[in-house]
């Protein structure tokens, strides 16, 4: 298979073969470098199948997404396997991460029994430092009281749950738009969190590299399908004048990026089922792909940015 | 019955409904997994991420029943939380009410909040 983009009118680094091999991902994470201040990623599974270490870097984590414990349909009947799966791919890398991120829907339907599943199966994880921010789907019982009690107890989230924390000189932003959704509307961070990120950014010097990351993509992904956050740009406003920020969002289960100004923004693949490109199905619902070829999607492709490039690239690694 | 000649009057009008609609909009608000439904009166499909039709009207007293078809779970919310909300509900599972006093309820689904739907409330 190709890695490279044979067709890429628009400048944007992704052709339509590659915009709808997006479509099939499923079941692994990414692995997310800081070097000099810029992202990079890289799949787990091309990372732990060529044995290869890590470049030297001032800090790795990983983002992963959308476990959706609780989902036993057609488009994957045993989510909690595919999540495990991902998880070996984690235990396996040479150097573990330091930490994870989890970009919400843990769960399917916010049950109690999900969430401890969930846990039971994160034990198995070398690394033990997790950071949550919450999806529509672990919040359905409208307050999100038992996602918060789990999930955010230790970061002492704020409002419904936002936070921020410092590692190795970069700021990690958890955000919260899932919560209080206004009926015609998209996502939301409302102006209580909105007043709190604009105070917590204020004091931070112009070269701190900012991650940010939230559930539901902080930039009009398909709007139609209510993929995108209503007040994402004033969110985005306060952090304009940082030379590097980094946006990681789950919620579409594929990986899409989008770069703009110092900005990048990223959606990760899920580790439960795929979901169809965007206006590509009647609704963004699971996806089904014959059963037997799902494990055989799992982590074929990554999304690389590399500095001083505006465009991405979209690589295509078949596991065979 | 009260002409609404303005949008101001129809506010006033819903925040009275409002009002009264917790106590008289009765709650049937049961939850169950779907038998045979085909086509029942006064039933909103929630398919494809839309409630279907997206404006019922309805007679005071009548009993509307919301039935997901989809695979991704939706909630039932009314809008100036003029009725009870839904729990989720998963796949085949529906939720019923019992249409109170005449009036129109807007609702969504607090899920995916692009889905909102209408109903109408006439005198029987």
């Amino acid at each position: 298979m190709s890695d490279y983009i044979s067709h890429d009118h628009e400048g944007d680094g992704i052709d339509r073969r590659g915009f709808l091999q997006c479509m099939a991902w499923a079941g692994t994470g990414l692995l997310w470098t800081v070097s000099g201040g810029v992202l990079a990623s890289k799949t787990l599974v091309q990372i732990a199948k060529a044995g290869e270490p890590l470049p030297a870097t001032d800090l790795s984590f990983l983002q992963i997404s959308d476990s959706h414990i609780g989902f036993s349909k057609e488009a994957n009947k045993d989510v909690t396997e595919t999540f495990k799966i991902a998880l070996d791919r984690i235990n396996a890398m040479p150097t573990p991460p330091s930490f994870l991120i989890h970009t919400g829907d843990i769960s399917q339907l916010s049950k109690p029994e999900e969430f401890d599943t969930f846990d039971e199966a994160l034990k198995s994880c070398r690394t033990k430092d997790v950071f949550y921010v919450p999806g529509e789907h672990d919040v359905l019982d409208g307050s999100g009281k038992l996602y918060r009690e789990r999930y955010l107890k230790s970061v002492e989230g704020k409002g419904s749950g936002w936070y921020s924390f410092n590692k190795n000189g970069v700021h990690f932003i958890g955000l919260v738009n899932v919560l209080n959704l206004q009926a015609g509307g998209l996502g939301q961070l409302g102006d209580e969190q909105l007043e709190w990120l604009e105070a917590d950014v204020k004091d931070l010097g112009t070269s701190t590299p900012i991650v940010v990351f939230a559930h539901i993509p902080l930039w009009a992904v398909y709007p139609q399908w209510g993929w995108g956050t209503s007040d994402s740009e004033q969110a985005l406003g306060y952090l304009k004048r940082f030379g590097s920020v980094t946006v990681l969002n789950g919620h579409i289960h594929q990986v899409l990026q989008k770069v703009e100004g110092n900005v990048t923004f990223h959606t990760a693949m899920s580790t439960a089922f795929p979901q169809p490109a965007p206006g590509t199905a009647a609704n963004p619902g699971p996806m089904k792909v014959p059963a037997e070829k799902l494990r055989s999607l799992l982590g074929l492709t990554s999304v690389q940015y590399h500095q001083g490039k505006s465009s991405l690239a979209v690589v295509d690694s078949n596991l065979g | 019955m009260i002409t609404l000649t303005s949008e101001n009057s129809r506010r006033a009008l819903l925040c009275a409904i409002s009002f009264l609609s917790l106590s008289v909009f009765a709650l049937a608000g049961e939850m169950k997994d779907v038998d045979s439904v085909a086509a029942k009166k006064n039933t909103i499909e929630i398919k494809d991420f839309n409630f279907n039709p997206k404006t019922l009207t309805v007679k005071s007293g009548e009993k509307i029943t919301w039935i997901n078809h989809d695979e991704e779970p939706h909630t039932v919310v009314s809008v100036e939380k003029q009725f009870k909300k839904s729990p989720p509900l998963d796949t085949d599972q529906q939720f019923t009410i019992t249409a109170g006093a005449p009036g129109t309820y807007s609702y969504f689904c607090s899920v995916h909040p692009k889905m909102t739907g209408t109903i109408v409330v006439e005198q029987p």
